[in-house]
């Protein structure tokens, strides 16, 4: 019997660690490099916890939980975003983190289910400004050329020649299947529409010969950004950094409301319920807050493993990570 | 039977679309930052042996499809049919040589090879990745011209008609890569 099961696992070939020595130590440089970059302009470095009682609330975020041995049952940190703007709220300044965050179900070339995160706030910037700071960052470790800049609705006329903002849905539909995407009913949601298209059709073109900065994204789409009105439409401050096909960084000129705050984790909580998801508890600690006053800011969220895979042209993530989650 | 999510597709899992049973030979994640990830999926269908690229919603499923690979022995055609014999339990199969397709022209009898069941039912034959056939026809090897590049036809004694090397003449014994159709070498047998 030639069986489809899987063979028992031969430790004898996976003991040992998927990056080469090389490439361990290319990554050991590159996060000394960017600890001197941020010692320099002194931001300040900053620990928050790993095992949180709240996580975020976005529906496409899959937190890991943990259950603890007095039956209480704790999140493993998705991001260290909640902690770090209430260490800006009590006024600490301008930080950065640099560490390990979790997102159940993320598998593939460019996703490991536990990867290291930079990220880091500037008090007093908005996004155009943290985005320059951020190519200075990438000039550094990947002697990159200047960014480009785009918005969201531009690149969609550029790339797709239709407008994502005031298109129909099913144009929306034409563009994908005259695209030959086989796509999965997704109905009449909107962004969905339009993350399908970006990720199957733009993304991979993306930042070839210098890195691409798409800002100013759907409203519907600002996550933790602020809104303001643009042309004639409503926009969220968030922007989205690509390099050679490769999402690197999602950055927002920082919500600092505390009710727009709660009003954002309860519309993800209803979208989590339509979409047959638990319904999460909201950071009653960060609305604090932001109540008691968050400094304005913007901040942005780095995938290093994919900076180093880069910079040191690897073409999976297990190339520059030692243990991937295989074989942990 | 099981349900499968897109995050637990590999390649040579099967799985139902459609109600027909697919392999997965590639399954790529994506994720636009923020927002709805999708699974960009390379798989086969096993009853007509075409790749199907589609893409799925990151956590939606499938049903596995009951397919198993078995190693037989091929015994001989009737023309219609291909018989094959599992050499462990002796128990006998026949495929239609339509199911077989191309996979018949390099299967000589005795050879091992895997059949692919679906629901107890053979859907398609695997032959070894290299098999050593003898040649029945060609015209004449050139002596010593070993380097030339030069090509020409040769019928292998299961019917096959690949491209060989013009030294080769009939009654060599040939090994063919069966994946591609291509000669590989002279084999000694």
């Amino acid at each position: 019997m030639h069986s489809t099961k899987k063979p028992p696992v031969d430790f004898h070939n996976t003991w040992h660690p998927t990056a080469t020595i090389p490439q361990l130590r290319a990554r050991a440089k590159i996060i000394a490099d960017i600890r001197a970059f941020f010692s320099e302009k002194n931001v300040l470095e900053v620990d928050t916890p790993l095992l949180c009682r709240v996580t975020a609330t976005d529906p496409h975020l899959s937190s890991i939980q943990v259950p603890l041995n007095n039956n209480e049952t704790c999140f493993l940190q998705t991001s260290p975003e909640f902690p770090m703007k209430r260490l800006l709220a009590s006024g600490i300044g301008s930080i950065y983190s640099l560490g390990k965050v979790f997102r159940g179900d993320e598998n593939g070339r460019y996703h490991n289910l536990e990867f290291t995160m930079l990220e880091w706030y500037r008090i007093g910037f908005d996004h155009h400004q943290l985005m320059d700071e951020m190519d200075e960052l990438f000039q550094r470790i990947l002697n990159s050329q200047k960014a480009i800049r785009v918005t969201y609705r531009n690149l969609f006329r550029q790339f797709l020649h239709i407008d994502p903002f005031t298109s129909s849905i099913s144009e929306l539909q034409n563009v994908s299947t005259q695209n030959h995407i086989n796509a999965p009913i997704l109905g009449d949601d909107r962004d969905t529409w339009l993350q399908l298209l970006m990720s199957h059709l733009i993304e991979p073109q993306l930042g070839n010969s210098q890195p691409h900065c798409i800002y100013n994204f759907p409203a519907s789409q600002a996550a933790l950004a602020k809104i303001r009105t643009e042309e004639g439409h409503l926009v969220g401050e968030r922007f989205e950094v690509y390099i050679q096909g490769i999402e690197l960084a999602n950055g927002y000129h920082e919500l600092t409301d505390d009710k727009e705050q709660r009003h954002r984790f309860n519309a993800d909580n209803i979208q989590r319920k339509k979409m047959h998801l638990p319904e999460l508890p909201i950071d009653e600690n960060l609305l604090a807050a932001l109540a008691h006053g968050m400094p304005e800011c913007a901040g942005v969220a780095l995938g290093v493993d994919r900076l180093i895979m880069l910079a040191t042209q690897a073409n999976h993530i297990n190339e520059v990570i030692p243990f991937p989650f295989d074989r942990v | 039977m099981g349900i499968v999510s897109t995050n637990e597709f590999k390649s040579g899992l099967k799985v139902l679309l459609e109600s027909d049973p697919y392999s997965i030979l590639e399954n790529e994640f994506v994720k636009p930052g923020k927002g709805q990830a999708f699974n960009r999926v390379k798989m086969r269908n096993l009853k007509t042996g075409r790749v199907l690229e589609k893409t799925f919603k990151s956590g939606d499923t499938l049903e596995t499809a009951d397919v198993v690979e078995m190693d037989m022995q091929f015994l001989y055609s009737d023309g219609q049919r291909l018989h094959f014999m599992s050499p462990t339990t002796f128990e006998q199969h026949e495929i239609s040589a339509e199911a077989v397709g191309d996979a018949a022209q390099w299967l000589k009898e005795q050879d091992m090879c895997i059949i692919t069941m679906w629901n107890g039912l053979p859907l398609n034959v695997t032959p070894p990745n290299f098999v050593n056939l003898t040649v029945t026809e060609t015209d004449p090897g050139v002596r010593g011209d070993t380097v030339s590049g030069g090509n020409k036809a040769a019928t292998l004694e299961t019917g096959a008609v690949i491209r060989v090397p013009l030294f080769i003449n009939i009654g060599d014994i040939l090994k063919i890569d069966t994946r591609t159709g291509s000669y590989v070498s002279r084999a000694k047998e």
